[in-house]
């Protein structure tokens, strides 16, 4: 699925926090947004994913949908918005109770997308009982559930440990590997979208406006490879020149508030 | 290592450590620790004082009755019916009364919860009426349902009904705003996600408010007892006063802490039911 975003502009009251967005999302292509905190990265995220109205501008997708795709695009939150009172098998079942299912579809979807993250063991368990790693695997489970033709990610690892972010990067590359699911990554961190994303847009502070769209040339798999490390770090260092100086006044602002 | 130094422990006038020092506990103290015999002791000293001021002659037991009268009351009220015939006249006063307030408290308190016009029109008339001490009102409803059961039904359920509307559209405020916005992105249903976000979310604020509403139920009908039944434990506390029956009213009044007692204790297991993913 291919997202379109054109001439994009969002304000709340008379802050404008996003100005005129173009933007393009290639089927199967992984896009990370970076940029100073207020950006508007996770509005961005919101109107692409239709729940926030953007002010003005235009949004639309298109493309062939997976077989069997219950919500073409869907979100992973950054606080994994799972039920606390609902098992981690019944938050997936969340998901799929609106929909019509044979009930051997909805125990097999349900089943594989836990089994694929590991945690079909911990089925009846509460999400309390879990981990931070294991939440966010269960959101990405619940994710899987309903075979989505595109992932809205909203810094999905900000809430985890160093090493929880690792593995679960490994889930998103194995994730993209075998799906091919379109995905709009926004993070705050380079490192992750210089792992993950083939493409990284950066976004001026507000308001809100692309600065630049770098490609990441080295093909995701190769990333971790030490003859990948220097244009990384070639790529990496153009990104933090060019969020620098805003991250920085971004900061200062937050610490007047 | 200036802190280290400082600490009372190490001697103060040394600027370096002459071997190996025994670091300090400091983390004692402001921790709640269980004592669970606790409350049963200080309740038996309590009563034995009681009952041994009463013996002696330092409380006059005409008007503070020693706890072995209060008890030998309390026996006689259970030998002679009297306390069935009057705690099933005040539970069913409750029940009946906390239902209909309940019941109808929820229903706008969900409509003010969900519903922003609802909200605009509930807030102020709830903040306007839920001053009101509903007891002042009981006169109205005896004149206008006359001096038997539905104006003590209409006290209950109308105390009942104020904190409940406020308890339940709190708890709706409550529900985190982002298992809605992810409900809606999953594209359920309205009412998919009032059922299985908004209500299941609201719970422990509902149920915080039926601690509340039970406890206002017990006081009115005490109250509307007080001041036109023929039974209940309010009369019965009423009519033994009148008598100058001290050892029987302090009977009626420990029925009555008990019916608060037993009340909150099966709230409690609700919660723990319906709450065990806390």
């Amino acid at each position: 699925m291919r997202l379109l975003v054109s001439d994009l502009t969002h304000r709340y009251e008379d802050l404008t926090v996003l100005d005129g967005i173009d933007l393009t999302l290639a089927e199967g292509e992984v896009l990370a947004v970076i940029g100073p905190s207020g950006c508007g990265k996770s509005t961005l995220l919101g109107i692409a994913g239709g729940i926030v109205a953007p002010t003005s501008g235009r949004v639309s997708v298109e493309g062939p949908l997976p077989d069997g795709c219950l919500n073409p695009i869907t979100f992973i939150f950054q606080d994994f918005a799972l039920l606390p009172w609902r098992s981690v098998e019944d938050n997936v079942a969340l998901v799929l109770e609106h929909h019509p299912l044979p009930t051997a579809e909805r125990r097999e979807r349900i089943e594989t997308g836990l089994r694929r993250m590991g945690l079909w063991e911990f089925r009846k368990a509460l999400p309390k009982q879990l981990s931070g790693g294991m939440r966010q695997r269960v959101g990405i489970a619940r994710a899987l559930a309903v075979r989505p033709a595109m992932l809205l990610l909203d810094e999905p690892l900000s809430a985890l440990d160093a090493q929880t972010r690792e593995l679960l990067m490994d889930d998103f590359l194995d994730l993209w590997r075998r799906e091919k699911t379109t995905a709009l990554y926004v993070t705050h961190n380079l490192d992750e979208a210089l792992r993950l994303a083939d493409r990284v847009v950066v976004l001026s502070r507000r308001p809100g406006r692309i600065r630049e769209i770098v490609t990441v040339e080295e093909p995701r798999d190769r990333r971790q490879a030490p003859s990948a490390q220097a244009h990384l770090a070639e790529v990496r260092e153009r990104l933090w020149h060019l969020m620098k100086a805003e991250a920085q006044m971004a900061d200062r602002e937050i610490a007047h508030v | 290592m200036s802190e280290i130094l400082r600490s009372d422990a190490l001697p103060s006038a040394s600027p370096s450590l002459s071997g190996p020092q025994p670091v300090r506990f400091r983390g004692g103290g402001f921790t709640v620790r269980r004592h669970p015999w606790a409350a049963l002791a200080a309740f038996a000293v309590l009563i034995g004082l009681w009952e041994g001021a009463s013996r002696i002659g330092l409380a006059s037991p005409l008007f503070l009755p020693p706890p072995s009268a209060v008890g030998a009351a309390l026996s006689v009220m259970v030998t002679d019916g009297s306390l069935w015939l009057n705690l099933k006249a005040s539970l069913g006063r409750i029940a009946v009364g906390w239902t209909l307030g309940t019941l109808g408290g929820m229903l706008v308190g969900f409509a003010m919860g969900i519903g922003s016009l609802a909200r605009a029109v509930g807030v102020p008339l709830v903040s306007a009426f839920f001053p009101i001490p509903k007891i002042a009102l009981l006169p109205l409803f005896i004149l206008w349902f006359g001096i038997g059961e539905p104006s003590k039904f209409a006290t209950i359920g109308f105390g009942v009904f104020f904190p409940t509307v406020i308890a339940t559209y709190s708890a709706i405020d409550s529900v985190p705003r982002n298992l809605i916005r992810m409900a809606q992105s999953f594209g359920l249903p309205w009412r998919s996600i009032l059922r299985s976000i908004v209500l299941p979310g609201a719970l422990p604020g509902i149920l915080a408010g039926f601690r509340i509403s039970s406890s206002i139920a017990l006081i009115l009908v005490v109250a509307a007892e007080m001041i036109g039944a023929e039974y209940g434990i309010g009369a019965f506390v009423l009519m033994a006063g009148n008598l100058m029956q001290t050892d029987t009213l302090l009977a009626g009044v420990l029925v009555l802490s008990l019916m608060g007692l037993t009340i909150g204790t099966l709230l409690s297991l609700l919660e723990r039911r319906l709450l065990k993913w806390r």
